[in-house]
């Protein structure tokens, strides 16, 4: 009894863990209008040339449904002999021409409007990373990762799924409401495609050139989005989340990130001790490293190589330091140095060279790092 | 009188060989047709079953069947073999087979090259297919392999990925030169260009396409080989290139590949639609000139491919006019068909029922295109399930459903016996339902926001993934009916006379069948 009773739970667990979706899932089968002025213009023109198509469709699809039922041979139907009419094919070359016309103008408005980025309140500088977002307040001088923060458990089906599963960051992107807003946009790797379908936005950020796009989003709320350009094995996990709010609470959040960024400027000075840099460094790594080096750091060799025991993190630190701070070029390893703070680079190669294992015992301070930095 | 005995001895002689080497060594163009359609199902198999993997992974939300890895070289291995291992060698089959019978001619116009482009093709499969067998896995970057995804952060078997595509692309130009040869100098005495069945005028214009844009595909992937191996930067910023550069000369191929893959399929359809309506084609003219007139258009369309990438505001215009206006010739198109359909005596075997699928799935196909040429919409619609809806639906139904409809219509021909029309019409619905489960669902999809080549997805994607799921399923069991009844109606049945459809008209029809080894040793005489 006690025996069946535990199967039937399990049963239960396991098929909670594989239809966790079909309560929350909807059938939606539309382009969403949008918060923008934007949005709702490409909704427009969607709806009205999904409109055009349909009306052509059923005129066209009715007389050869006609034909179908009508003419057959089996009803006895004989067939005409007639195979030319000059003036039904210049007609049916001349009213398509026309309604291509009248749809290309309301189409071409609406791509200048889209394409008109100046006068900008505010800009902010987007950045693709494998995989995950960077984003720079580019006049208030803070930035920050935006990284995904749905757990693999949830992915790896062994913990029922959130509600905002795979869209939703750490750290979202906040703007303020009425205000017009331009993205710079580029990538530090390879090809990354910047996309909220609610705002109309949907650029390419391409590395070595940067991509200008805008919006004004008029009610506050949070806007989810994803990657749009594939972009190796982490672009389903990329997501873009943008928080709308007050004109007023954004400028109080800008106040308080400026007042971190300094905050975190100073604790390159501070003295640090193994163990507070192994626990910065944990959570840098699993941001930043695990997607490829796997949180037990064993990796998935030959393209990203096992950290456990390992020569470069066990050996000499310099060549370590280089490693992180520099990448090797011609493989996924990027250089950190541009990405990660001084505090966060000493962190995180203090935690591999102690973590699963390792235990060298070595630690590298935020001061040695900016040391070798500025070598 | 002994010329009479010399033709006879002759003839004795040129059967075909017995073995292997018959078909290692052959020039007969029947031969080579078939080695064409064969190597084509099985690739149109393998890569289906990639795509099976594809659907099995997408059936719920999260990770089950495989990894991230493993899918994107499912996605690309998939495109890749789809492309150019099932839809261009199918048509080159049908080519072969076909366009000799239709122009009275006794062969190709250059066998032995025939022979060389099709053995080529099985050896850039073998390199390709290897791939998934090397270190470090398949290429995993789309079939459209964008730099720099594909050049600094390709696997290493990126080269041998490069190497296939060139021995593809040497086998397809040798193909084109070689239909161009037999359609400009074997005709019949008496078969004018404009009295040219249309699968030879498309053909014919498709050839014309190939040899442009084949090159074109072989130097950009030369432009990688450089990048990768021989430090150059043609698509690396910081070495003064541009990745956007490598999307331009690969769209400027991919474009009118497009048309490569479609544009037989106009022409074997409508031989089909004419011949189960009884009534002669529409508009034979303005459907020629509807062919040029796309195919010419093919080349100034390409950047709609890349309307996300920054393109300046007048290009962006200038591409989004260039393509709405294709609507226009397709558009001439569709309603000669239907007009031709219109008033004539209809009967449904399996070709015409893939032909009628043809015509009504193409066209939504062909709307969705033009939904998708509107610039500032395809910002939303542009790398979603939209778009893979998009073009499944002008290629399954349109490409794919050309072929079926083509093979139904010929293997009397080719075989000599009927196939089994009940057999025919059950693959035909079961693909048909099959298909628009698997595809439509995809638009709604792609308009709700799911990007494609993802291998996890948001909860609220779930249940149209599980009902495309189920579609892609049964579609692609049904194709193994296919082989079967080809199978069945190779070894016997009713036997086939030389014209076993009553509407069909053509010089094909008028050699017995199955279509003797050797046929059209004294050109026929076209009024």
């Amino acid at each position: 009894m006690r025996v069946q009773s535990k199967r039937a739970l399990r049963m239960v667990a396991v098929a909670g863990v594989l239809v966790p979706s079909l309560g929350q899932a909807d059938w939606t089968m539309n382009m969403s209008p949008g918060v923008t002025g934007t949005s709702n213009d490409i909704f427009g023109l969607h709806m009205t040339i999904l409109g055009i198509c349909v009306a052509i469709g059923v005129v066209v699809f009715g007389v050869m449904f006609w034909s179908i039922i009508a003419h057959r041979k089996s009803k006895g139907h004989k067939p005409a002999n007639f195979h030319e009419n000059t003036v039904v094919e210049i007609l049916w070359t001349i009213i398509p021409f026309a309604i291509l016309v009248a749809m290309a103008i309301p189409a071409t408005a609406t791509l200048i409007d889209m394409y008109d980025t100046t006068d900008a309140d505010v800009d902010i500088k987007v950045t693709g990373y494998q995989w995950r977002w960077q984003y720079e307040y580019v006049d208030e001088e803070f930035g920050f990762f935006s990284n995904l923060s749905t757990p693999t458990d949830q992915i790896e089906n062994r913990q029922a799924k959130g509600r905002n599963y795979l869209l939703e960051v750490d750290k979202p992107l906040k703007v303020p409401v009425g205000k017009k807003v331009r993205f710079l946009l580029t990538s530090n790797d390879v090809i990354h495609s910047w996309w909220v379908p609610e705002l109309g936005v949907k650029k390419d950020a391409i590395p070595g050139f940067i991509n200008e796009a805008w919006t004004r989003i008029d009610e506050p709320g949070i806007y989810r989005g994803q990657c749009t350009e594939l972009c190796g094995k982490g672009h389903a996990f990329m997501p873009v989340v943008v928080e709308a709010v007050p004109e007023e609470e954004y400028q109080t959040w800008v106040a308080e990130q400026r007042a971190a960024a300094e905050r975190e400027r100073q604790l390159t000075e501070k003295e640090w001790t193994l163990e507070e840099l192994m626990e910065r460094g944990e959570s840098v790594y699993n941001t930043v490293c695990a997607a490829c080096h796997q949180p037990d750091g064993s990796g998935s060799p030959p393209a990203f190589p096992s950290l456990r025991g390992t020569a470069v993190v066990t050996g000499d630190m310099d060549a370590h330091m280089d490693i992180v701070v520099n990448g090797v070029s011609g493989t996924a390893m990027q250089a950190f140095g541009e990405q990660l703070s001084e505090v966060e680079l000493a962190a995180v190669i203090t935690y591999e060279r102690n973590a699963w294992g390792n235990n060298t015992g070595e630690m590298v301070s935020p001061k040695e790092i900016m040391e070798y930095m500025s070598e | 009188m002994s010329a009479v005995a010399d033709t006879h001895s002759q003839e004795h002689h040129h059967g075909p060989a017995s073995g292997i080497t018959r078909w290692l060594f052959t020039t007969n163009h029947k031969d080579i047709g078939t080695m064409y359609l064969i190597f084509s199902f099985a690739m149109f198999l393998l890569g289906g079953s990639m795509a099976m993997v594809i659907r099995a992974e997408l059936f719920q939300p999260g990770l089950q069947i495989v990894q991230p890895e493993f899918f994107n070289q499912m996605t690309t291995m998939h495109g890749l073999i789809m492309v150019f291992g099932a839809v261009m060698p199918a048509f080159v089959g049908l080519a072969n087979w076909m366009l000799p019978l239709m122009i009275g001619a006794p062969d190709m116009a250059l066998p032995r090259m025939n022979n060389w482009s099709f053995w080529l093709l099985p050896c850039a499969f073998l390199i390709l297919v290897s791939t998934l067998f090397m270190q470090g896995g398949a290429p995993n970057f789309g079939w459209t392999f964008y730099a720099p995804l594909s050049t600094t952060y390709g696997p290493p078997s990126t080269t041998f990925f490069i190497f296939a595509i060139h021995i593809m692309g040497i086998s397809s130009i040798m193909g084109a030169i070689n239909v161009i040869a037999t359609i400009l100098n074997l005709r019949a005495p008496g078969m004018t260009l404009m009295k040219m069945p249309l699968f030879v005028w498309t053909w014919l214009i498709t050839a014309f396409l190939l040899i442009a844009v084949m090159p074109v595909l072989a130097g950009v992937v030369t432009m990688m080989l450089m990048d990768i191996h021989f430090g150059t930067s043609f698509f690396d910023a910081s070495g003064g290139g541009d990745p956007v550069l490598f999307q331009h000369v690969f769209w400027f191929f991919g474009h009118p590949e497009v048309y490569i893959m479609i544009l037989p399929a106009f022409g074997a359809i409508s031989h089909i639609v004419s011949a189960f309506s009884r009534k002669p084609l529409f508009g034979y003219a303005s459907m020629v000139y509807a062919v040029g007139a796309i195919a010419l258009l093919s080349f100034v369309v390409w950047a709609h491919h890349m309307f996300t990438v920054g393109v300046p505001l007048t290009g962006q215009l200038f591409f989004m006019y260039a393509t709405m206006l294709i609507a226009v010739p397709t558009g001439v198109k569709v309603f000669n068909w239907v007009t031709t359909m219109f008033r004539g005596s209809l009967t449904f075997e399996t070709p015409m029922l893939f032909a009628v699928a043809f015509i009504i799935l193409f066209t939504i196909g062909g709307f969705s295109g033009l939904m998708l040429a509107i610039a500032p919409a395809d910002f939303q619609y542009h790398d979603t399930y939209f778009v893979v809806a998009h073009f499944h639906y002008v290629l399954v139904p349109g490409a794919i459903f050309g072929i079926f409809a083509a093979a139904y219509f010929w293997l009397p021909k080719w075989t000599g016996h009927m196939y089994d029309e009940t057999l025919g019409k059950t693959h035909f619905w079961l693909s048909f339902v099959g298909m628009n489960l698997a595809f439509f669902p995809m638009h709604f999809l792609g308009l709700a926001g799911m990007p494609r080549r993802i291998p996890d997805y948001a909860l609220q994607f779930a249940d149209f993934n599980m009902v495309s799921s189920i579609g892609a399923f049964m579609f692609g069991a049904t194709q193994i009916l296919f082989l079967f009844i080809v199978v069945k109606c190779v070894r016997g049945g009713e036997k086939a006379p030389a014209k076993p459809w009553e509407g069909a008209e053509g010089l094909e029809w008028t050699v017995p069948s199955p279509a003797p080894y050797h046929t059209f040793a004294t050109p026929p005489e076209v009024k």
